[in-house]
């Protein structure tokens, strides 16, 4: 109720003309909207922590259509919301135009790079969490073919792909790893029933793991591998619940964290390039009681052996996105 | 029917199904624990309480108004157009085209000519569905819906696979260059001294759509044209003892349908987002179809009831922003709106002409 009342308070001020500097965060999630079990989830995840932990309280909006990008991170902004979070790549035009606008205002974008002296840019190092999955997918599997379902046929996919076949590869170097994606176009990140079909579709070309990096559609991708006996991999958060014993690990990209650092810092929020990586603790794999039985001493060894090296540079990832190219296929 | 007097038709029907509308929303927002009060302020204010929200009514308007107009236009000759949808997708293609493959030196040279680009783009997307309805009975309400998704897909393609700049993640075309930004309200009413918001996107194309309005007007009420697409709609039979070809009036009603939903492009990609992205129409063309049906399919009407839109999309925005509001309930209350506006008329209008009919009574007797 707290909330409540500070949010009409809010309005009220704004109502008035008077509006006076707020300094609240702010959170705009993308057009997939706040639950969607996945991306968005992990970023009201992590604002939801910093609001249990600090008390305080933050504005969000879940965006119904294209033309309100740009309207509500103006709006956030005169209202005096600082700073103001956004998730995903399709803010990048729209921050570019807004952010210079409003010099005093810190904004933060994850999944994208804008330049600007108040922006900060977060992304993932999602190749290297990939290659981890992929080693243990090579391990776990035992055709010597592995899966991989992408969601929207973008270099930001392709670069988990290209992460995920290195990893196969580093343990078996004769492994197949068969790639598919969704589609073309945003409706290919809710696509379970596509998911399922091309789950189904790899499983007979002999994969029994594979990895999704689809959004909602891996909710499909995930089930028809419970159903069809095989394992998979989840992506973003820990998707390992979903089936018990059946998800071998799930690509931790801690979207979470990313929020809660941004609204920790608040006003002062450190600007510029911020790469979230293994090192950083950005990204990682995910075990719990639901996939302890699949991951044997020796395959935890080998990936967080893997993992260190990742971390101090012993072990160089390519990213895909680097020169649009994978040296593996 | 009971007669009511014109005033009443005009103004009480669409007031009192507003009322009706906003105590149900009231309703909605009290049983999900807000203030309905509140709620109904904020919306208003923040529609029409500062030129900044004014800027952001009119640009909803401006779209609806032209998917209006084109629902209009075809209703007029008794075609049922749910294809501005699909149509003033392909219009937004042919003014991207326009504005990226040519150098325009200034947007007073590219907004004619992507008004042509638009207006062509729709025009085209709406005659196939028009020349199967003229010549083989394929009934209109499915061709043009069908249309709306082949045009969907084609866009897609398009963006994808060819408009797409190298690199980009995005299924959008590259930003138009400088030469084709058109002037927003804020730089025009600036050259006569009144301030406006900056912020606001609704631009020149606010405009246009007053000027085709008024074409309208004149081409439904004052030309032969006009004559001839509206006793086709009121009688085929008696049209074409009249000597007024069906053929033609399909083809053309359709094709000038189409071309006012394809303006509607010159609105939202070039003025607003100046680049074309995928869903640039966000589902005014099927807004379109409550406003003319609302505005009685006269333009004045059109205009009243887009602008009341406006207010519904912009306050929807708000209401968004600032309060506890899920974005369902948000389209729940734009639909309730719709709902008692435009389908549920009857149920408004006949307790009003009772009220009437028993004045009328007493006066007589």
């Amino acid at each position: 109720m707290t909330i409540k009342a500070t949010f009409l308070g809010a309005v009220a001020t704004l109502a008035l003309g008077a509006g006076g500097a707020l300094a609240d965060p702010a959170l705009i999630y993308d057009l997939g909207g706040k639950f969607d079990k996945s991306f968005n989830e992990a970023a009201h995840n992590g604002a939801e922590k910093w609001k249990a932990e600090t008390g305080g309280s933050y504005n969000e909006i879940e965006l119904q259509s294209e033309a309100q990008r740009e309207q509500a991170l103006r709006r956030f902004a005169e209202a005096g919301n600082n700073p103001i979070i956004m998730t995903g790549f399709a803010f990048g035009s729209a921050l570019g135009e807004v952010a210079p606008d409003y010099p005093d205002t810190k904004f933060a974008i994850i999944d994208m790079v804008v330049d600007s002296p108040n922006v900060r840019s977060v992304v993932f190092n999602e190749h290297e969490g990939s290659y981890l999955v992929g080693m243990m997918a090579a391990m776990a599997s035992e055709s010597g073919t592995v899966g991989f379902i992408g969601g929207m046929d973008i270099p930001l996919i392709r670069k988990f792909a290209c992460g995920y076949a290195q990893g196969v590869k580093a343990v078996n170097p004769d492994a197949t790893v068969v790639q598919n994606m969704t589609g073309t176009t945003p409706a290919a990140w809710n696509d379970p029933v596509k998911g399922g079909e091309l789950t189904k579709a790899q499983i007979s070309q002999g994969a029994d793991v594979v990895y999704a990096a689809a959004g909602g559609t891996g909710v499909g991708v995930l089930s028809a591998a419970a159903d069809e006996g095989i394992l998979s991999i989840g992506v973003d958060s820990n998707q390992n619940y979903l089936h018990p014993g059946k998800v071998l690990t799930s690509m931790m990209k801690r979207v979470d964290n990313a929020v809660y650092e941004a609204m920790s810092q608040g006003a002062d929020l450190e600007t510029g390039f911020n790469v979230m990586g293994i090192a950083n603790g950005g990204i990682g794999y995910a075990l719990d009681e639901y996939n302890a039985e699949l991951v044997s001493a020796e395959m935890q060894a080998a990936v967080d052996d893997a993992a260190a090296k990742i971390a101090s540079g012993e072990i160089a990832v390519h990213d895909y996105m680097s020169d649009n190219a994978c040296p593996v296929q | 029917m009971q007669r009511i007097p014109n005033w009443a038709d005009v103004v009480l029907v669409p007031l009192f199904s507003l009322l009706i509308a906003f105590l149900l929303s009231g309703v909605v927002i009290f049983a999900i624990g807000e203030n309905p009060i509140a709620a109904v302020k904020m919306m208003i204010s923040g529609a029409v309480g500062s030129t900044y929200g004014w800027g952001y009514t009119l640009y909803y308007a401006t779209n609806f108004l032209f998917t209006g107009l084109a629902f209009a236009v075809a209703s007029h000759a008794r075609l049922f157009n749910i294809g501005t949808e699909g149509q003033a997708t392909l219009g937004g293609l042919g003014v991207a085209l326009v504005c990226l493959y040519i150098p325009w030196p200034h947007w007073a040279l590219a907004l004619p000519a992507a008004m042509i680009g638009g207006a062509l783009f729709g025009a085209a997307w709406a005659f196939l569905p028009a020349w199967l309805q003229a010549k083989r009975g394929s009934h209109i309400v499915i061709t043009t819906i069908m249309f709306n998704y082949i045009g969907f897909s084609l866009l897609n393609y398009v963006l994808v696979n060819v408009l797409r700049p190298v690199g980009a993640m995005d299924p959008a075309t590259a930003k138009f260059p400088e030469g084709t930004h058109l002037p927003t309200l804020h730089d025009i009413l600036g050259v006569f001294g009144i301030p406006f918001s900056k912020a606001a996107p609704a631009n020149i194309s606010f405009v246009i759509a007053l000027i085709a309005c008024f074409l309208v007007w004149v081409l439904i009420w004052r030309t032969r044209l006009g004559y001839a697409l509206r006793s086709y709609g009121q009688s085929e039979s008696a049209a074409v003892y009249a000597g007024i070809s069906p053929t033609k009036i399909i083809v053309v009603a359709m094709l000038i349908s189409g071309g006012l939903a394809g303006l509607m492009a010159v609105n939202n990609v070039m003025g607003e987002a100046e680049r074309l992205v995928l869903n640039s129409v966000e589902g005014a063309g099927f807004i379109g179809i409550a406003v003319a049906l609302m505005g009685r399919n006269h333009p004045f009407g059109i205009l009243l009831a887009s602008i009341l839109f406006g207010v519904l999309y912009q306050g929807g925005a708000e209401l968004a922003l600032w309060m506890n509001i899920p974005r369902e309930l948000i389209v729940v209350i734009q639909a309730l709106v719709i709902l008692f506006t435009g389908a549920l008329d009857n149920m408004v209008r006949m307790p009003i002409a009772y009220v009437f009919n028993l004045r009328r009574r007493k006066e007589t007797a």
